[in-house]
């Protein structure tokens, strides 16, 4: 099968300029507020917390908090990437281009992923300001980094098509993703929640994401790394699928 | 010549039930300015957007340089450059850069000559680094239309190009338009200003309801259909028509002082010599005779009229 990758390159090099061009927002303001978390929870909160697992508390939230930028700025990325053009009608280019849906979904994703990898790496850097922390599994580390902004990625994608008002495009990521990062252990260990809570979070697919790339930090989790590769895989699959249909069908992009 | 463009038992059902497009056949000849003309909802954008690649075809099937639009889709969408109706541009974007965009969205190299000359052609130049949100409407339109052409496109739609744009503009498109046929470009531009189809077309398609209801040379199809008017202007006002002169299609002016006289220019006897024969006859002296033949735009509002009316017909 042959490629487009002029077409490909279009695309993920139009959405990278949008970043540059939005610089503030896209990259400095998730890092300035992440910050804030690392000087409240970390410094000043953290100095009076115990360690946990051996980790000290401010060290302990830096997986969490990554994954909790990482995620949220892959969706808005993604979903603005997507909306975007179809609420300003752009998009025709693209439907009438000779691309296939499979380069379509590259170019956006590809730059979105690209862009909320850069964010987790800055906040990483910005984070060694403020605690000591080392990374014991740094290959795993950036696995999980990719996986991550790619699954988040393509998740943004759908909601950025099913959108189709301003209010729908922030529903998600505000209703839903936000409180499951929360109660997905970015803060504390799930040992932590009584033992009805624990299973409950077990539903909460966040868990899994923030346990494993905790992992690939300290060594440590609160469920198995395999399980935790295996249900970022899982979702991944999920947001594929949906992606197919989407184009399948032409849902909300052709009539 | 062959077919750039051969559309086959078209239909398109939208799923609100809609029937926008009934049966449609239509051939598009290589190198020729084709207007598709119609009536506002009459299906032209629907046309286009399938044959575009936007809008999914319920039926039928469409064939661009060759190339089955939907098996096919990368070689045939490789050959269509479209200019959209509705100005939709990336706001805050340079000039250059959506061109260039659109240059390898189509999968194209870059080349940066070409579309200096296509932003030249289009006195886009010296826009080149504005952003497009600081442009006038008329220059929008030129980006869509620089955009639609930085692929090198062999067949170009342009869907409703000049509404909206003032008469200047309207004269440069024109010009353009012929430019681009002159390269060996398929010009298909849809409208609803019948001026447009008859300053620029070689052929003519009607499309009302769905359906092409008639497909012809712009020259024949205005010869064919073609009716002239006599008017003749009245040395002294007429209360009402004589009765020698009663006949349908002569009409009096509301003053008095002119006769409007209706004929068929492609028949044997226009009828001409027998009116004028009768007005001296009648003693009735004229200052001055002139013939009009009739626009397209006559021609377009009878057909859509016969076959409004032939449908409802068909309906009791």
């Amino acid at each position: 099968m042959k490629v487009n990758f002029y077409s490909i390159k279009a695309i993920y090099t139009f959405e990278m300029a949008r970043t540059w061009r939005t610089l503030m927002q896209s990259i400095a303001s998730p890092v300035i507020s992440t910050s804030l978390y690392f000087v409240v929870f970390g410094s000043a909160i953290g100095s009076r917390m115990v360690e946990i697992d051996g980790v000290s508390y401010g060290a302990f939230i830096i997986p969490g908090l990554i994954m909790l930028s990482l995620m949220t700025q892959s969706i808005s990325n993604a979903s603005f990437g997507i909306y975007m053009p179809t609420f300003s009608g752009t998009i025709y280019e693209v439907l009438s281009a000779p691309v296939s849906y499979v380069e379509i979904v590259i170019g956006y994703v590809g730059a979105a992923a690209t862009k909320s990898t850069i964010l987790g790496i800055l906040i990483l850097i910005t984070a060694r300001l403020f605690v000591d922390y080392e990374v014991q599994y740094p290959v795993l580390m950036i696995s999980f980094l990719l996986l991550t902004a790619i699954t988040f990625s393509l998740f943004g994608f759908i909601i950025g098509v099913w959108a189709d008002t301003f209010e729908k495009l922030q529903i998600i990521p505000l209703m839903i993703i936000t409180p499951l990062t929360f109660l997905g252990g970015s803060f504390y260990s799930i040992d932590m929640l009584p033992p009805f809570w624990q299973t409950v979070t077990l539903f909460n697919p966040v868990v899994y994401l923030i346990s494993g790339f905790r992992y690939s930090f300290f060594g440590t989790a609160d469920v198995h790394i395999a399980v935790s590769l295996g249900m970022t895989g899982l979702f991944l699959a999920i947001c594929l699928g949906l992606v197919w249909w989407i184009f399948k069908t032409g849902y909300r992009l052709k009539s | 010549m062959t077919a750039v463009i051969s559309v086959q038992g078209l239909n398109k059902v939208y799923g609100s039930g809609f029937q926008a497009l009934k049966n449609v056949d239509l051939d598009i000849q290589a190198g020729e300015i084709f207007a598709l003309l119609g009536p506002n909802g009459a299906g032209k954008t629907t046309l286009i957007s399938i044959i575009c690649g936007i809008v999914n075809p319920s039926e039928g099937t469409v064939l661009a340089d060759g190339h089955d639009i939907v098996k096919d889709y990368r070689a045939a969408r490789s050959a269509i450059g479209l200019v959209p109706q509705e100005l939709s541009t990336d706001a805050f974007e340079t000039v250059w850069a959506t061109v260039s965009f659109s240059r390898g969205l189509f999968g194209k190299p870059r080349n940066d000559a070409h579309i200096e000359k296509v932003l030249k052609s289009l006195s886009l130049w010296d826009k080149k680094d504005n952003k497009i949100i600081t442009l006038s409407g008329g220059m929008k339109r030129r980006v869509m239309i620089a955009k639609a052409l930085s692929h090198e496109p062999k067949i170009l739609f342009l869907d409703e190009p000049t509404a909206g744009v003032d008469v200047e503009l309207r004269r440069e498109m024109w010009e353009m338009v012929r430019q681009l046929r002159e390269q060996g470009v398929t010009i298909i531009l849809t409208t609803h200003y019948i001026e447009e189809a008859e300053e620029m077309a070689d052929r003519v398609g009607i499309i009302n309801r769905g359906q092409i209801i008639l497909v012809d040379d712009k020259a024949r199809l205005m010869e064919k259909l073609g009716r002239k008017q006599l008017t003749v202007q009245l040395a002294e006002p007429l209360s009402a028509l004589p009765g020698s002169l009663n006949y349908e299609s002569l009409e009096l002016s509301d003053d008095g002082y002119a006769m409007v006289y209706t004929y068929d220019a492609n028949q044997e006897s226009t009828g001409i010599a027998e009116l004028l024969r009768k007005l001296s006859d009648e003693d009735i002296e004229f200052k001055d005779l002139h013939s009009r033949q009739s626009s397209l735009e006559d021609i377009f509002v009878d057909l859509v009229n016969s076959t409004a009316s032939a449908q409802s017909g068909s309906a009791q």
